[in-house]
């Protein structure tokens, strides 16, 4: 098994059409991703990459069965994106979307939880269920399919973790960023609940960084009902206080939100934090059954 | 992106927040106009700069007399103000905010920001006005009082009864009910400006038992300015470092720091991660660089520029893990910045993911002058090495 996303995903890529939406659509196809429709407005009857192109999401419910979602759309139109997906009965939404101011977040986050839909993102990789689908833009082949787990705030730093993780020879299950916004559709304890129920995941690397509680919590969590190993990495220890480290959501303010602290909680709660990143594969091997 | 007090408070004025008569002042000339036009003695002179601590840095005056203020003006306008917030050199003061003087019976603090865990805005209240609410938060968090707000109904008259009820000595009816009408135009002008900071410290009952808001912060959602064009007008380039301002026309990110080794990342995270390696090494970085999860070649020559341009860097660290954005991407934008600028100081490069042999080669086969890491920890090791040789 694995979290959220596997062989069975049907996708619709919202904003197809676009130069993003187009090469990830491509990539996702070449991974094995089965992407069963695109949306953009006012462009139904085309075709992408060979998927067929409608105007709502609805249609691509309806006609292809479709019960996840990747957004591409540009920041001002994303919100409505997001809520067309969750009105439609889409399960599962990935937000890519980069830029989305953080108030239309507070109402689409509210309105997506009514749905019942599930969001990751925004401004998000995605995620990744190796060897069965992925369903955003993370680079597919340094991927190997296994029982690690990975959540985490960041993009690029997650490739140099997987790429770490699939040299040291542990391969994941899934690999979930939730995103670098203040305000995110699922936090680090969701997706840690749904890796306690998986079978496939023996252990969870998490990849947090400064601003926000959200680590805290997470440590919370793990030491009350997470039995299996985690391993933890958070950036921006050297991070100056009061400015925004290129993620919305990296911000260390009024004291609060600092790398330290994170690290404290989850050694304190048991946790084993790695401080040179270049040690993660080594010290995941150690920890983790594989 | 932040604004300045006077600019906040126009705002205050035009939403019905009450807030003291003001003028201001870009040169000492305007000085007497402006004594005529603002009610005193007394009056009160306040730098316009973005840096917080102004009254510990003597930013902020209390003046008497003419005298007095023409000597506060002079002070301080067209000098450099140090506060705890700002760098030693300071910020140099080209504004200042002339007020009227108002007699203080009692002080709150009122803000407003976003509860990233209970994702919706958040007022907060607290009778220890005029104090750094960071400290009274840490001192006695008994006097921090907080409000969620519900998106769907906006501020609701039992929330200020919430907050100010919770008061151990209540104000006078007339000033509670001030003070909810205040509450509920911070909430509306907080999400009409999409706002991620309102501040007012302090918040004050005037001895003639009126509700006055003293000074006024407020930063708003980069992320919103696109459709606040009359707010992204107000924007102070002055108050930037330069070549923070040219990352930012070039849609990099990038945030200058005090070390030596400038450094040029893809993706926060790797970035700020970046950071942390090259301190583990013994070294300082000059500089937080995210060219993006895409960057064009463009945006990588743009990049590398801004470092060059930094007097203080010694050595240079590319660490890039090629995703979306290629490494054949990365080693073209290098050699065409290499190409406009000599780059007189070492320099390591770390490539890894898409396109990597590419890249290397592209590198490797031009006459650019450079060292190969193998990984992110040797990267660090190897600039921090070549750092600590030159001293």
């Amino acid at each position: 098994m694995s979290i959220l996303v596997d062989e069975n995903s049907r996708v619709v890529v919202q904003g197809i059409t676009g130069r993003e939406g187009t090469f990830h659509t491509q990539q996702m196809l070449a991974y094995g991703t089965r992407v069963v429709a695109g949306v953009t407005p006012g462009k139904g009857g085309q075709k992408v990459e060979g998927v067929p192109v409608m105007n709502r999401v609805a249609e691509a419910v309806e006609k292809e069965g479709a019960n996840a979602s990747c957004i591409f759309v540009p920041a001002p139109f994303a919100p409505d994106a997001v809520m067309e997906a969750a009105a439609a009965g889409i399960k599962l939404i990935v937000c890519i979307t980069e830029g989305i101011p953080v108030l239309d977040m507070v109402k689409v986050v509210d309105y997506v939880k009514r749905k019942g839909s599930v969001l990751i993102g925004p401004n998000c990789p995605g995620i990744i269920s190796p060897g069965k689908t992925k369903v955003g833009i993370m680079p597919g082949p340094i991927h190997r399919q296994g029982s690690i787990g990975v959540i985490s705030r960041s993009g690029t730093l997650t490739y140099e973790v997987v790429d770490q993780l699939t040299k040291a020879g542990l391969g994941q299950s899934t690999c979930i960023g939730i995103g670098g916004d203040p305000i995110i559709g699922t936090n680090f304890i969701d997706h840690l609940r749904l890796f306690k129920d998986d079978p496939q995941t023996e252990g969870v690397v998490l990849i947090g960084e400064i601003g926000g509680s959200a680590e805290e919590e997470a440590a919370q969590y793990i030491k009350e009902e997470f039995s299996k190993p985690v391993l933890a990495f958070i950036a921006g220890r050297t991070a100056p206080p009061g400015r925004r480290m290129g993620h919305a959501g990296a911000i260390i303010s009024g004291g609060q939100g600092r790398a330290e602290d994170k690290i404290k909680a989850l050694q304190e709660a048991g946790i084993t934090v790695v401080v040179n990143l270049a040690e993660l594969g080594s010290t995941a091997k150690r920890i983790m059954k594989g | 992106m932040k604004l300045h007090e006077y600019q906040a408070k126009e705002l205050f004025r035009k939403a019905g927040i009450p807030v003291p008569k003001g003028f201001l002042l870009t040169s000492q000339e305007q000085l007497t106009t402006a004594l005529k036009e603002i009610p005193g003695p007394p009056w009160v002179v306040k730098a316009q700069v973005h840096a917080g601590g102004r009254g510990r840095g003597g930013g902020v005056k209390v003046v008497h007399s003419k005298e007095e203020a023409e000597s506060a003006v002079a002070g301080l306008l067209g000098k450099s103000l140090v506060t705890p917030q700002t760098t030693p050199e300071g910020v140099t003061v080209h504004q200042l905010l002339l007020e009227e003087g108002v007699e203080i019976d009692k002080e709150f603090y009122l803000g407003m920001t976003l509860d990233r865990n209970l994702a919706c805005p958040t007022m907060i209240f607290s009778p220890s006005g005029g104090m750094e609410i960071e400290e009274v938060a840490k001192q006695s968090p008994e006097l921090i009082f907080k409000e969620p707000v519900d998106p769907a109904t906006g501020w609701m008259p039992y929330q200020t009864r919430n907050l100010v009820y919770r008061l151990s000595t209540l104000p006078p009816g007339a000033a509670i009910k001030e003070l909810g009408t205040i509450m509920k135009r911070i909430y509306d002008l907080f999400v009409a400006n999409d706002c991620s900071l309102l501040e007012i410290n302090p918040l004050v009952i005037t001895g003639q038992g009126s509700v006055i808001a003293l000074d006024a912060k407020m930063s708003i959602d980069d992320n919103a300015l696109y459709r606040h064009k009359d707010l992204a007008e107000l924007d102070d380039p002055r108050e930037k470092d330069p070549l923070e301002l040219m990352a930012e026309e070039a849609n990099i990110n990038y945030i200058r720091l005090n070390g030596n080794i400038g450094a040029m990342v893809n993706g926060a995270g790797l970035a700020m991660a970046t950071m942390d390696l090259i301190k583990l090494a013994g070294a300082e970085p000059a500089n937080f660089l995210d060219v993006g999860g895409g960057a064009s070649e463009e945006m990588i020559t743009k990049g590398f520029e801004i470092i060059l341009k930094d007097e203080r860097v010694k050595a240079i660290l590319i660490n890039i893990f090629g995703g979306i954005l290629r490494c054949d991407v990365l080693a073209r934008g290098v050699l065409k910045a290499a190409k406009k600028t000599a780059i007189n100081v070492p320099l390591i490069v770390r490539l890894e993911g898409t396109n990597v042999e590419e890249g290397r080669k592209i590198l490797e086969e031009s006459d650019l002058d450079f060292l190969v890491a193998k990984d992110m920890a040797e990267a660090a090791e190897l600039v921090a090495k070549e750092v600590k040789t030159q001293e």
